[in-house]
């Protein structure tokens, strides 16, 4: 009977949960945080735990359990995987793995910027050295691949830092670059590989969305433009080829996808040619530079290499205002009810008032430290990470 | 502690075999190790390496020394499932208020012999339980074949002289003793620095082994990046008398030495700012043995390299920045001499940042140390 309680308690302890932050940008809609509305303010940090080596990946939110990838060593090899009891921030497991790609890159990335992925029951740990771990929620290593292992020439010299998603059972890396250029399906239960795709000679730093319509369908976005494609199989559904930006990602709400192109672009799936999407408006105005766009029903909001936060109405793409923040951003913003969270590179955390006339800076919080992660949400917290430090404010 | 159902196992191989339960369970962590290091490219015998790790798991401190030995033969994909067991088993067991075997661990620390990333394993993880005990052991590390014990070596050499006062003569000592073990970039470029303020000049060059004299030839086609796979003459015969049609009109080979402390051999200011070109490096080295090494590459330009004319690695990327020891690609010198040839590809691009044309290249052993060519003292 013990044995079964156990058995129950720790079920109940790992469970995905509704508003868990499964992968980069959340679980649902990119940026949009579904659950409870988050604090006023970043200054009510409910507990800080230490980090080791570097990263610039988002945290991800599992029942009671916060993981954060890293790297350490001189040359950012040592590939780590550390899980935190979300309560009170006691670290519970690392793990650590040596890295079978290459770990160069650009001073203001790191080996660990790519967000990891769950599907609530298992960890999916990529970095840029195209290594990806498949861990328990206990830390047991389920399976390891090394696409640069297999591919030596898949790598980027300024860094990788594509997002690993799942869907349907399978997991969707993207390792595209200027020399050998791939994407990848791996089988989620054994990291066996269901398709790889050739894909576009270039650097690309996007991160994968999977489509929250009832089909099943990826989006990636390149250079090119937009590949739809099944997660099962590889097999393209439809295509936009007229060109997107490669380092923000790409989002999608209300049946339209937003895409970085040509400032925005929207799409929806054709009708009557379900092989080409239909443009619904482009937006030159507003060009997001390193964040990606946050989308919600009605809205669609960038930020500007100079910092200024644009909105545009979603109806036709259109600059409805615009507002100063401060300083240069490559984390991409939270939305949680009518307020926007956006944390700037020196670590300078903003919040930002959201009406239909406009934005207004409400508050600010230093951090006090170099911040490029995107921050994640759950159960009415945020989570901050920098190289040294894991925040959860609440 | 054994799970019930690997209890029962190894109970009831005992029985039918009449042997003992240690006994048949290092025969299996034996076999549960060799599964583990079946596991390649592309997933395969991943199921075996699962199986292999799950039962590592569960099979207590016992298996930590054969797992660190089982790391001798692990390619790097069963390294980390190996990795993942031993800590695995080695956290649950802290957990568990049971002591590591750390006299065991000790030992295999200190037997160079081992393989690199095992000792270094074991040493955390004697760092972990036995902090005084991992660093009684860091000075031996300064002449290890290990770069990660080594930097250890020289981050507590550097730390004793900066604690030093300014005109204490042991400072100088302890930076050039630190100098001798020192491969990773941030701590030589701190060791350069505090000996410059003691007026003591470091070759750098020398110091990280770069090769400072090459021949070059070109510019050949590249226009529109064609050339990368086009074979040009230096491809197939090396014959620093030969004349060749290129890019512009006849070429010839010109010898290039760089002074470059890091031997930066730049093109573009040194042989010309060529756009859309190939231009192709030729070096020699003379080695005292049959041996393996790392050639050790950096550029922002498309590349590719031949060691005794076999090609051992090319990469097409252009302007994506460049780093000390970007490229590390894995060979093996012959006896005698031997011969390098890059081919260094220029495109068209017309930023101010990607005008930059330019190699630095060394041989080094695979632990990163300077390998001097035969004959050098």
């Amino acid at each position: 009977m013990r044995y079964f309680l156990c058995l129950m308690l720790l079920a109940l302890s790992t469970v995905a949960q509704a508003d868990d932050w499964l992968q980069f940008r959340g679980t649902s809609s990119p940026g949009v945080v579904q659950g409870p509305e988050l604090p006023e303010s970043f200054d009510q940090i409910a507990w800080t735990a230490d980090l080791d080596g570097r990263g610039s990946s988002s945290p991800i939110i599992v029942g009671d359990k916060v993981f954060v990838t890293g790297c350490e060593g001189p040359r950012q090899d040592r590939l780590t995987v550390t899980c935190f009891a979300e309560a009170d921030g006691k670290q519970l497991w690392k793990r650590e793995f040596w890295a079978t790609g290459r770990t160069v890159c650009h001073q203001k990335m790191s080996v660990a910027t790519p967000t990891p992925a769950s599907d609530g029951e298992r960890i999916y740990a990529s970095y840029s050295s195209n290594d990806v771990a498949c861990l328990d929620l206990e830390g047991n290593l389920l399976w390891y691949r090394g696409l640069t292992y297999d591919f030596p020439n898949v790598s980027n010299s300024l860094g990788m830092s594509s997002s690993v998603i799942v869907k349907d059972g399978t997991v969707v890396c993207m390792a595209e670059n200027d020399t050998q250029s791939m994407t990848f399906g791996l089988n989620a239960d054994d990291g066996t590989t269901k398709w790889q795709l050739d894909r576009p000679r270039g650097a690309n730093w996007t991160s994968p969305i999977a489509w929250p319509g009832e089909e099943s369908i990826v989006l990636l976005q390149s250079s090119k433009g937009v590949t739809a494609i099944e997660p099962a199989t590889g097999k393209t559904v439809w295509e936009y080829l007229d060109g997107a930006a490669t380092i923000p990602s790409l989002t999608a709400v209300n049946g339209l996808v937003i895409v970085p192109s040509h400032g925005l672009t929207a799409l929806k799936p054709g009708v009557s040619d379900t092989t080409v999407p239909e443009i619904v408006w482009q937006a030159s105005q507003l060009s997001p530079s390193t964040p990606s766009p946050v989308v919600t029903e009605n809205y669609a909001y960038v930020i500007n290499g100079a910092g200024v936060l644009s909105c545009g109405d979603l109806s036709d793409g259109k600059r409805v205002w615009q507002c100063r923040m401060s300083g240069k951003f490559s984390a991409t913003p939270l939305i949680s009810g009518d307020r926007l969270y956006a944390i700037n590179e020196q670590g300078n955390a903003q919040v930002v008032q959201l009406t239909p006339e406009g934005g207004e800076v409400l508050n600010s919080h230093e951090f006090g430290e170099t911040v490029l992660a995107t921050p994640s949400a759950a159960d009415g917290a945020i989570y901050v990470r920098s190289d040294n430090h894991l925040w959860k404010i609440k | 502690m054994l799970s019930f159902r690997f209890a029962v196992r190894l109970l009831l191989i005992a029985l039918i075999t009449g042997l003992t339960v240690p006994q048949f369970a290092a025969a299996d962590v034996r076999e549960d190790i060799a599964a583990v290091l079946k596991v390649d490219h592309q997933a395969r015998n991943i199921d075996l390496a699962r199986q292999g790790v799950e039962n590592l798991q569960k099979s207590g401190i016992d298996a930590l020394l054969p797992i660190l030995n089982g790391l001798e033969d692990a390619n790097p994909l069963a390294a980390n499932y190996l990795r993942n067991a031993f800590e695995t088993v080695a956290s649950d067991a802290v957990a568990n208020g049971q002591k590591l075997p750390v006299e065991d661990l000790l030992n295999f620390v200190r037997r160079t012999k081992n393989r690199d990333i095992a000792r270094r394993l074991a040493f955390e993880w004697i760092r972990k339980v036995e902090p005084e005990q991992a660093e009684e052991l860091i000075p031996n590390f300064l002449g290890d074949p290990s770069a990660e014990l080594r930097r250890e070596a020289v981050a507590r050499l550097l730390k004793e002289a900066e604690q030093m006062e300014p005109n204490n003569p042991g400072r100088q000592s302890r930076y050039l003793q630190a100098l001798s073990g020192a491969s990773d970039d941030d701590q030589v470029k701190k060791i350069v620095a505090a000996l410059k303020d003691l007026d003591v000049e470091v070759n750098v060059q020398e110091h990280y082994g770069f090769l400072n004299t090459w021949h070059l030839i070109g510019p050949f086609d590249n226009r529109d990046k064609k050339g990368f796979d086009v074979v040009y003459p230096p491809e197939n015969e090396i014959n620093l008398e030969a004349e060749y049609e290129g890019q512009l009109g006849p070429v010839r080979w010109q010898q290039l030495q760089t002074d470059d402390p890091y031997g930066l051999l730049n093109i573009a200011t040194d042989f010309g700012p060529y756009k859309g070109a190939v231009v192709y490096a030729y070096s020699e080295f003379e080695s005292e043995y049959d041996q393996p090494v790392e050639l050790r590459l950096a550029t922002p330009n498309a590349w590719k390299i031949w060691l005794n004319d076999e090609l051992v690695f090319e990469r097409e990327e252009y302007h994506r920045g460049t780093f000390f020891d970007q490229y590390r690609v894995p060979a093996r010198l012959k006896p005698g001499k031997n011969k390098i040839l890059i081919k260094v590809l220029q495109n068209e691009q017309d930023d101010s940042w990607a005008q930059v044309y330019q190699i630095q290249f060394r041989i080094c052993q695979p632990n990163g140390m300077a390998l001097q060519p035969a004959g050098k003292e």
